[in-house]
């Protein structure tokens, strides 16, 4: 049975961790003592049932009924098996949000129907396409403030039509619900007779796996090379494609180019492996190779570069200025680079930019920039091997942005 | 429904990789192995990520209130993997006369806690290895694949650094050391259809006799057993289809107040 996983994103308070409890307590996925343990909670609290607790573990955000941080819960129907993934909403949490979204193959963004479009439903939705999510269904929340009006769903879809139109984003449905009464969650509701599309549930049939890169040219960034007893195996993720014993490779960044001697997995017997694969192999001359080289087919070879176009996104709190030198990291290469340019600096929640020619980038924006890097690197389109085409900028141990390539 | 061959390939396959991002940046690294199924289960994978020679310590935090049946697995299975097992106890507290009794809190600070730190004091390990699940426990599914802990061995929960995709942290100087979590995308159902795979041996306590099993153990005194007839693995995968109580309804550290798991967690607890 396949897994797909989704977050749920949209400003603070419009109700994603309510979404998740009702959603789990509708279709009976919730231990007993579970529930009961959040019946009591929220007593203790003074508040009637409150099903964000379910995810909410830490007293803080009990107590301040606010999600910190991100978290994950397992989910299944008939079709598949679900991760969600709850993202806070809070602005003070967006690095949070952005760890959460970043496992994510689709995402659910949150409105409270009443409260409107706000500051970090737009930056959630601008965050989630600056990720490379491009599956997004939108819910419209609350419906039950607002009489179940059709007028004001309306007016809050367009709105929101508008803007992810304007970040190249379509949402595949809008659905008017209430997470805290169970309306359109996993029955359609009687409220709202008006509304032909599918219930939440039903909805997230839609959403598609990611596909399989066997059958792209191979890609095996190399994480490690161990000796164990004489051998000398070449550890790593196979990102795309086939690797087969006897096979010619090439390892870049150099020119070296040699054959697969053996395919290595602990008490296995392999003659291939596939994308999507951690294994080991050993090469039939000893190759000088480390960590961060990259392993392809000598004719199929991706682009080494030490320039490159990119859209970033920097949260940090410390400010970013052109020019300093920062670490990069893309699949397991590691080097040192400058921004050299940055075309455009942007408000990730208004999408203003704040700055053509830009010379630095403060938290939460965006930038879409030049790369320069001191070592050429390895990498591919982001839609065709997103290992290779997307990368985080490393400052003071942590990680300050993140980014994919658009153009190299 | 049947097992599901794809989807725990790609959880093996990620947790492979996971624990070779960690080696590869640290080194002086350790495996906390507490004999139970969620850590020998991620034993078993750090096997296969090291082709069956593990070039690190596996560190048993010993309170000396664990089952009988634990300590016999422990041995066993150290000589026959060929483990380099370090046995860490806190003997002070152990002389003191702390125990359950005198109160739980204490105890799991004391003797696993306090244990675990001076075990890492007198190695110099940089970063450990740890079997927790996002599933057992609210506070555990908040935690991060590579997590900072300070030098007051503290989880500053409230400003856990980004993880992006695949790319973690590196060790920042005033942290104290980094926990690797291996398996946090793993449900307790996966655990058991891959210990049934890959016929991993597990500890007779999971396994039902006279109509009791356990399926979360630690100290003796702190674990109670479910009620059960699930003998075999294959019972046991068919009784969590259909089990409506939580893994971890038998712990005691769970229940005393609604916080206590976050409390001993901020104080470096496992």
């Amino acid at each position: 049975m396949e897994t797909l996983k989704f977050v749920i994103v949209g400003h603070v308070d419009h109700g994603k961790s309510t979404l998740i409890g009702r959603l789990l307590y509708d279709t009976n996925f919730l231990p007993a003592d579970k529930i009961e343990e959040i019946k009591r909670v929220s007593q203790q609290l003074g508040r009637e049932t409150e099903f964000a607790y379910l995810l909410d573990h830490l007293e803080e955000e009990r107590l301040q009924g606010i999600t910190i941080d991100t978290t994950q819960v397992f989910f299944k129907t008939e079709k598949r098996q679900y991760v969600i993934i709850d993202a806070p909403g809070h602005v003070e949490f967006v690095r949070n949000m952005v760890t959460g979204a970043s496992q994510a193959d689709a995402a659910v963004l949150i409105i409270d129907v009443q409260e409107g479009v706000r500051e970090q439903s737009r930056r959630h939705a601008y965050i989630v396409s600056l990720l490379g999510l491009k599956q997004v269904i939108v819910v419209l929340n609350k419906m039950d403030l607002v009489n179940f009006s059709r007028e004001r769903f309306n007016e809050v879809k367009e709105e929101m039509v508008k803007f992810l139109d304007s970040i190249n984003m379509e949402a595949i449905f809008y659905i008017p619900i209430s997470a805290m009464k169970g309306d359109n969650i996993v029955n359609n509701s009687d409220k709202m007779d008006w509304y032909k599309g599918p219930h939440f549930l039903e909805s997230l049939n839609i959403f598609k796996n990611r596909g399989s890169d066997k059958d792209k040219p191979l890609i095996f960034p190399v994480q490690d090379v161990y000796k164990i007893d004489s051998k000398r195996i070449i550890v790593g993720r196979i990102e795309a494609g086939v690797i087969e014993r006897g096979c010619p490779i090439k390892i870049l960044p150099g020119s070296q180019i040699t054959r697969v001697h053996s395919i290595e997995r602990f008490l296995e017997k392999n003659d291939r492996a596939y994308a999507g694969q951690s294994v080991g192999i050993t090469a039939e001359d000893a190759p000088f190779i480390t960590r961060g080289d990259v392993i392809c087919f000598p004719d199929r070879e991706p682009v080494l570069t030490d320039k490159f176009h990119a859209n970033i996104f920097w949260m940090a709190k410390q400010d970013f200025i052109k020019g300093e030198r920062i670490t990069i990291r893309c699949a397991t290469q590691e080097t040192t680079c400058v921004i050299e340019t940055i075309k455009k600096r942007i408000n990730s929640s208004t999408l203003e930019v704040i700055q053509g020619d830009g010379n630095v980038l403060r938290n939460l924006e965006a930038g879409e920039v030049i790369v320069k890097t001191k070592k050429p690197i390895v990498l591919k389109s982001f839609n065709d091997v997103c290992e290779l085409g997307r990368f985080v900028l490393v400052q003071d141990e942590n990680i300050s942005a993140g980014g994919i390539v658009t153009d190299f | 429904m049947g097992s599901d061959i794809g989807h725990l390939d790609e959880l093996e396959d990620q947790s492979i990789f996971i624990v070779r991002e960690a080696y590869s940046q640290f080194r002086k690294v350790a495996m906390l192995w507490s004999i139970g199924k969620d850590s020998t289960t991620l034993l078993w994978l750090i096997r296969k990520a090291f082709f069956g020679k593990i070039p690190f310590p596996v560190v048993h935090i010993d309170t000396t209130y664990k089952f009988k049946e634990i300590y016999e697995f422990r041995d066993k299975y150290a000589e026959k993997w060929g483990l380099d097992l370090i046995i860490a106890r806190n003997e002070e507290a152990i002389k003191k006369g702390i125990c359950p009794e005198k109160g739980k809190f204490q105890c799991c600070t004391e003797l696993k806690t306090d244990a675990l730190k001076k075990a890492i004091e007198k190695y110099g390990f940089r970063a450990l290895y740890l079997a927790i699940r996002r599933d057992e426990h609210g506070i555990r599914a908040k935690e991060r694949i590579f997590s900072p802990r300070d030098e007051d061995f503290e989880w500053d929960y409230k400003n856990q650094p980004p993880e992006l995709w695949d790319q973690y942290k590196t060790k920042a100087k005033e942290e104290e050391h980094l926990r690797i979590h291996p398996l946090l995308g793993w449900r307790e159902i996966d655990i058991w259809e891959y210990i049934k795979r890959e016929d991993i041996p597990m500890v007779s306590l999971y396994f039902a006799k006279e109509g009791k099993r356990y399926r979360s153990i630690g100290c003796e005194c702190c674990c109670s057993p479910v009620d059960s007839d699930a003998d075999t693995i294959d019972k046991i995968v068919e009784e969590l289809k259909t089990s409506k109580t939580s893994e971890r309804s038998g712990r005691a550290q769970d229940k005393e107040s609604a916080y206590v798991m976050q409390k001993l967690r901020a104080l470096g607890y496992m």
